[in-house]
């Protein structure tokens, strides 16, 4: 579904992607996760062009997302993501959050809209937030509402950049749980996280990145009990000790 | 004063009209408020290609508003008055050289704290607005702008009371506004300086504290709404 041949991205003299070379198929749960600075995020946001690219191609559903007349708004609609800060709109309601490219994007009638953006919120536990607005709610319920309306568009692949790396401890679970879900319902999922937990028990794969390059791709089971290199077991000694 | 007031206080609020042209605090409101109108929209329009990505837009932008902004008000003023006439062959009339100069010049400010404030908007909301599909224009209309606006209202509202209290400045070339006509009735009566122009003060604080508050209180019922 998702194909990346040799990308590479520069900062000018800095390296942050190196010979990116990946597969994500339908369906699938991949986790992204390194150190800080491994090029993780700038890897998922080349994926719906929030980051340009300097080398390779990368292609959804078979077509190159960079290919000459492409509509690279008709191709974020299809996509959702999910940031590290929620970036909610704070001059609208969670609800109109939800519905406003839906109804501006002529997807959906105002009502349509309206009732599918209800059920999601109903799906992440926050129908009963509908008309507060973003600054009255907790980070977790934010993030949830933020995922809301990344659904609200109806995508069949869902980024994640860090999502719960913003939150208060006690209320990552939340967010991780409507995740959860998600995968199981079968969504098409990239997510960078440090939250390993998830990774082991929800990922089908787990990508490892160091320096801007893919050192590992492993089933959960085998990533976390026999890492192959020195920089991956480092990383995960790393986890263990917080 | 209350005989001052009795004698010219139509001419003060009317000028000649309606043997000449409107003139006196009717026409200050109207210039006012025309300008205040039309400076809003161009003002956003200039402020958006500030911030523009192209080059080619954000440059003479850049350049028009560095000039306006290094001239005083008075000498556009005059080079419109004098200067465009003979340029396009019309002669413009003082009432309206004066409202395409405040446009100008409110415009010029609009638009600097327009895009000040699409600068100060956290990178995010750009970028959320656009990976949800919205193209740059819908990105800018439904998430940048209104929240740009909200944020900059109090320097917006004061941009807007220096506007009123500017129309006075067509004092300079003969405009019947109510500086001009203040300045009549102090000649005719000669005597009574400090009352006439103490009323021309009082009509101009009227106006603009006026303004100040509908503002405020336009911005309480927003922070109410959020």
């Amino acid at each position: 579904m998702i194909v990346l041949d040799k990308v590479n991205k520069f900062y000018g003299d800095y390296h942050a992607l190196v010979d990116i070379s990946e597969r994500v198929e339908k369906n699938e749960v991949v986790v992204v996760c390194g150190p800080s600075g491994s090029g993780k995020s700038t890897l998922i946001r080349t994926l719906n062009r929030l980051e340009e690219i300097d080398g390779g191609t990368i292609s959804i559903d078979g077509r190159d997302i960079h290919a000459r007349g492409l509509d690279v708004d008709r191709l974020r609609a299809g996509i959702g993501f999910v940031f590290q800060h929620f970036n909610l709109f704070p001059h609208l309601t969670v609800l109109e959050n939800c519905t406003l490219a839906p109804v501006n994007l002529k997807r959906a009638s105002l009502k349509e809209a309206r009732e599918y953006a209800l059920d999601l919120l109903q799906q992440v536990g926050l129908a009963h937030k509908r008309d507060a607005y973003p600054n009255a709610l907790s980070g977790g319920q934010q993030q949830r509402v933020a995922i809301a309306r990344a659904l609200a568009m109806r995508p069949p692949i869902m980024l994640f950049d860090e999502p719960t790396s913003a939150l208060d401890p006690e209320m990552v679970g939340e967010v991780l749980g409507v995740m959860r879900s998600l995968a199981h319902q079968g969504m098409t999922m990239v997510c960078v996280t440090h939250e390993m937990g998830f990774a082991r028990e929800v990922a089908d794969r787990i990508v490892f990145m160091s320096e801007g390059e893919i050192l590992e791709r492993a089933k959960p089971e085998d990533f976390f009990t026999n890492p192959q290199t020195p920089r991956a077991q480092q990383f995960l000694a790393d986890r263990r000790r917080e | 004063m209350l005989e001052l007031i009795d004698t010219y206080w139509l001419y003060f609020l009317v000028g000649q009209y309606p043997d000449g042209p409107l003139g006196g605090l009717a026409l200050t409101v109207l210039l006012s408020f025309g300008a205040l109108l039309l400076a809003m929209p161009f003002g956003l329009l200039l402020g958006v290609a500030r911030v523009s990505t192209r080059r080619s837009i954000r440059w003479p932008v850049a350049t028009l508003v560095q000039l306006v902004r290094a001239v005083p008000l008075l000498l556009v003023v005059f080079w419109v008055y004098f200067f465009l006439p003979a340029v396009t062959g019309v002669k413009t009339g003082q009432a309206t050289t004066m409202l395409m100069v405040l446009v100008l010049f409110d415009g010029v400010y609009l638009a600097e704290i327009v895009a000040a404030g699409i600068r100060a908007l956290p990178k995010g909301q750009l970028e959320s607005a656009r990976s949800l599909g919205l193209s740059y224009p819908q990105a800018l209309r439904l998430v940048v702008l209104p929240q740009t606006l909200r944020n900059g209202l109090p320097s917006i509202v004061s941009q807007l009371v220096s506007t009123i209290k500017a129309t006075s400045l067509g004092y300079i070339i003969g405009l019947s506004e109510v500086s001009f006509i203040a300045t009549q009735v102090n000649t005719l009566v000669f005597t009574q300086a400090v009352e006439v122009y103490l009323i021309l003060a009082l009509t101009y604080f009227i106006l603009c504290f006026g303004l100040s508050r509908l503002a405020f209180l336009l911005e309480r019922r927003m922070a109410r709404a959020s």
